[in-house]
């Protein structure tokens, strides 16, 4: 497990910025900091808590699933496993990708076993105090919103707490 | 007689561990007298000794490890201290049991020699007087291991002087015992050779798909690897067979229970319980032959007074038998009873709408036969305990074909019912056809294909069209055509394919047989044959029907295996659902994929409200006495299968109507996750639907529910299992996963 965290603090695709390491270390000396794993759609900065997350891959075969609602991007083999694949982009109510954006299997850990989130770009592994979470404002897109626990508020930006069974569901969207 | 000596050989296995350690676990606590974990170990391997053997009717073992388990007792509770002495004494008593165990395994009974010396000692250790001197010598002797037992009972014979009997002669080059020769292993590490072995397959077919490719100089190493991993392959399924008679022990008590409860005399005879398969399919098929099981009793066999109103013995007889064929394992399940009455089951049919009377008259005894697969139609008279509860027919046979089998029925009227179910041999690894559609692979599994056909246009072959419904002749008899392409929908005709195919006026036409029908399904190409691992699809994907799992072609991508009924069924389905195509539109929106077709559980609350879950969540249905509802940790409980069922009160957990009134009697669904289950309390139970399931979201404030659907005309509440459970039961979920 710990290797595998390495490699994803390897596998980081230009890290956005020094402010949240900084502030990472600050924020060590509290008991309860959480770890987000975080990411971006678009310029939109969110994050998974570590223990949810299992590994991080680049673009990976998708074997389209027919029949299936969008959201279901497709399956990967993830070492003989087959995982299924979400676009978070469709689940998030975000448009669609365009061609050419770097495609990120961030794989998560749920109650059907592993599921790969669809994200344009792989950030840091950071602390965050809880102080500074609030609830999802109201006037965020109720698609958003319902796969979110809520928002840090961060320094110099909001990172989004994404709810991982709530954002794996796809057989029934809303 | 034979399931007594079953049991007295499964004790045995299971008594060798214990013992074996026991020697080991005393010498330790010699050293370490307080250590409670050693204690506690050595307390538990003669517990159960003792539990066993009373259950045996092993009295001379029972009696020695009984009041070794007094001593261990007083030991554990710091009654009395651990001392060498004590310890010598117990050790006898190991001695004594090896050596019981040992002659058991040899007969199969107790010896005939008295072991009251022993028993007398330990009765002395346990009152707190100095062991007799003789014998903690005999305890001291006998460290000796457990294969050799010639030794030990010459050794034994001597240390008591002679004063026991020889024990029985013992054939000293004599073949493994039981114990020897299987050992335990964990299941968790059964399946995990299994996928390795399918990794393995996989890369197999990968290696050789290159070398092929490349027509290599080193083939031969490639197919020495491929026997091997073939061999290998057969040897690691092998290990996951287990008897079918696991699952059958079962059936002679649920026989004699439902044949009392009914006023019935009904004989079980088995045969054919050491045929094997693998165990994900034994588990696969507990269920429904426990089923097909209680049918027969409740509702096939007569009551005595009817059957020799008859001229039939009074006793009915259920027969069971498993056998092999080919790769097939076929289970019988034959009654003597009164047969199904066909013409009942066709006016019940016409009744429920199933079927039109003219329809009902054409239809022959096979097909009305199959009538009692459908769902909801039950023809028992009456709902009893027993059977009649919704979980039918049609829900036995939708699992016997999820795992590839199918099932026969054949009855005649007065005589009795026969059903034959047939079920592949394994799942893990099957043959398959690869085809492609719309640019993507998928695999047919070999089992339900029938031929190829390639329909040349050029030759005047053709497929034919009758009203929209394609039809292909195939020796003189009219297939109906499906396109794969089409029932996926998914674009076939990418970048002049179309123009291409036209050009070749070529089709191929794969025939599929399901259920005794077969029909034709065209796709873009037929690829080679392979052997593939299936694996299973995300839950959230298991709704769609036209897959049967996935798996993972040589070149290290994900191609689906299709579902040979599900495809059958959506093929259906096609040619009435296109002119609603738009209407349903509309409700897609709401639902997402939540369109597709399901076997939804409808169940009502105290009041006016229904509820439904999804079927395939549900474990079990029970009926559990209000005075049996228990509190512990502050919640309501049920002693249930030698367990403690936690149970959640519906209206405790959504915005139900709570009930007005305590009755005595409360049906209640059972959830399983991993080894977790959880009973949820439920006003009564109705009934089991297929229905589309397009939800419309649900109203606010309503906690626990999913959405809320139409069955039947009434609104009906589709409930967040998930959600009722980790509301009521934190952690649960999180728990049952992890274990």
């Amino acid at each position: 497990m710990d290797s595998r965290k390495e490699d994803r603090r390897v596998s980081v695709s230009s890290p956005p910025g020094g402010e949240e390491r900084r502030q990472a270390t600050a924020d060590r000396r509290h008991d309860q900091n959480r770890q987000y794993a975080t990411f971006f759609l678009d310029d939109h900065f969110l994050g998974v808590e570590v223990r949810r997350v299992q590994e991080v891959l680049t673009t990976q075969g998708l074997t389209r699933v027919p029949l299936a609602p969008p959201t279901v991007a497709g399956l990967i083999n993830l070492r003989g496993q087959i995982v299924m694949a979400v676009d978070l982009r469709a689940r998030l109510g975000f448009p669609t990708r365009t061609e050419g954006t770097a495609l990120m299997n961030m794989v998560v850990q749920t109650l059907d076993g592993p599921v790969s989130l669809l994200v344009d770009r792989i950030g840091d592994v950071i602390d965050v105090r809880p102080d500074l979470f609030t609830p999802s404002p109201e006037t965020v897109d109720e698609r958003l919103r319902a796969v979110t626990e809520g928002v840090y508020k961060l320094k110099d930006r909001l990172l989004l707490a994404l709810n991982t069974e709530a954002a794996t569901q796809v057989a029934v969207s809303g | 007689m034979e399931e007594e000596e079953d049991l007295l050989k499964e004790f045995l296995i299971e008594c060798a561990e214990g013992v074996g350690r026991l020697d080991q676990e005393f010498v330790a606590l010699e050293k370490e007298a307080e250590n409670p974990n050693l204690l506690a170990s050595i307390f538990r391997t003669i517990h159960t000794i003792k539990g066993t053997c009373g259950f045996l009717g092993l009295p001379k073992l029972e009696s020695i490890a009984h009041v070794a388990e007094n001593v261990l007792a007083k030991m554990r509770d710091r009654k009395m201290t651990v001392t060498p002495e004590r310890i010598t004494v117990l050790l006898g008593a190991v001695d004594v049991i090896k050596e019981i165990l040992a002659h058991l395994e040899e007969t199969g009974h107790e010896p005939d020699k008295n072991y009251d010396v022993v028993r007398q000692s330990l009765d002395a250790v346990l009152n707190g007087e100095a062991p007799a001197a003789g014998v903690s010598h005999v305890g001291a002797q006998h460290v000796v291991p457990l294969q050799r037992p010639e030794d030990e009972g010459k050794a034994k014979a001597e240390a008591e002087g002679g004063a026991a009997d020889h024990p029985t002669a013992v054939g000293p080059a004599k073949a493994l015992t039981a114990s020897e020769s299987s050992i335990r292993v964990d299941v968790g590490l059964l399946d995990k050779l299994m996928n390795l072995v399918g990794e393995l397959v996989l890369a197999r077919n990968q290696l050789l798909q290159r070398i092929r490719d490349r027509d290599d100089a080193d083939s031969g190493t490639a197919q020495r690897m491929n026997h091997i991993t073939t061999e290998l392959q057969d040897a690691v399924m092998k290990t996951r067979m287990q008897p079918i008679r696991n699952v059958w022990e079962k059936l002679p008590r649920l026989v004699r229970d439902l044949a009392r409860a009914s006023g019935k005399d009904v004989e079980l005879v088995m045969e054919g319980a050491e045929t094997e398969l693998d165990r994900t399919l034994l588990e696969a098929i507990k269920d429904p032959l426990t089923h097909i099981v209680r049918n027969a009793v409740d509702h096939g066999i007569e009551t005595p007074d009817v059957r020799t109103a008859k001229g039939k013995p009074a006793k009915g007889t259920l027969f069971l038998k498993a056998s092999h064929e080919g790769s097939q394992i076929t289970i019988d399940i034959v009654d003597d009873g009164g047969g199904i009455d066909v013409e009942r089951v066709k006016r019940k049919a016409v009744e429920k709408g199933l079927l039109t009377v003219g329809a009902a008259t054409t239809l022959s005894e096979r097909e009305a036969l199959n009538l009692i697969f459908h769902a909801g139609l039950s023809t028992a008279e009456k709902v009893t305990n027993v059977s009649g509860r919704g979980v039918g027919m049609d829900v036995v046979k939708t699992n016997i074909e999820k795992i590839g089998g199918g099932v026969e029925i054949t009855s005649r009227l007065g005589q009795g019912t026969s059903l034959k179910i047939k079920i592949p041999l394994t799942l893990a690894i099957i043959p398959a056809l690869m085809v492609t559609a719309g640019g993507d692979r998928f695999a047919i599994p070999q089992a339900s294909l029938l031929e190829l056909v390639m329909v040349d246009g050029e030759a005047g072959d053709r497929i034919e069209v009758i009203r929209g419904a394609e039809v292909y002749r195939l020796r003189g008899a009219l297939l109906p055509v499906l396109h794969l392409d089409r029932i996926l929908g998914v674009d076939s005709r990418p970048s002049g394919r179309e123009t291409e195919r036209a050009a070749a006026a070529e089709t191929n036409i794969v025939v599929l047989g399901a259920a005794g029908r077969s029909f034709g399904l065209v796709v873009d190409e037929v690829n080679d044959s392979e052997e593939i691992v299936v694996k299973a699809l995300n839950r959230q994907l298991k709704g769609l029907s036209v897959f049967a799992g996935a798996t993972i072609l040589g070149d290290g991508r994900v191609a689906l295996i299709l579902d040979v009924m599900g495809i059958a069924r959506e093929g259906k389905l096609l040619h009435a659902a296109e002119d609603e195509a738009e209407v349903k539109g509309d409700e897609e929106a709401v639902g997402g994929a939540g369109t597709e077709r399901q076997a939804l559980l409808t169940f009502a609350g105290y009041g006016r409200e229904r509820f439904a879950v999804p079927l395939a969540l549900v474990a079990r249905l029970e009926e559990f006495a209000a005075d049996r509802i228990e509190r512990a940790a502050g919640r309501e409980v049920i002693q249930y299968r030698g367990d403690l069922l936690p149970l959640i009160r519906l209206d405790h957990v959504c915005a139900a109507t709570p009930p007005s009134e305590h009755p005595e009697r409360l049906p209640a669904v059972v959830f399983s996750r991993g080894r977790k289950s959880v009973g949820l309390l439920v006003g009564r139970i109705l009934d089991i639907v297929d229905a589309t399931v397009a939800l419309y979201a649900p109203p606010s404030g309503r906690a626990g529910v999913r959405g809320s659907l139409v069955i039947d005309g009434v609104t009906t509440d589709l409930l967040d299992i998930d959600h009722v459970i980790e509301s009521a039961e934190p952690g649960w979920i999180d728990q049952a996963v992890a274990a």
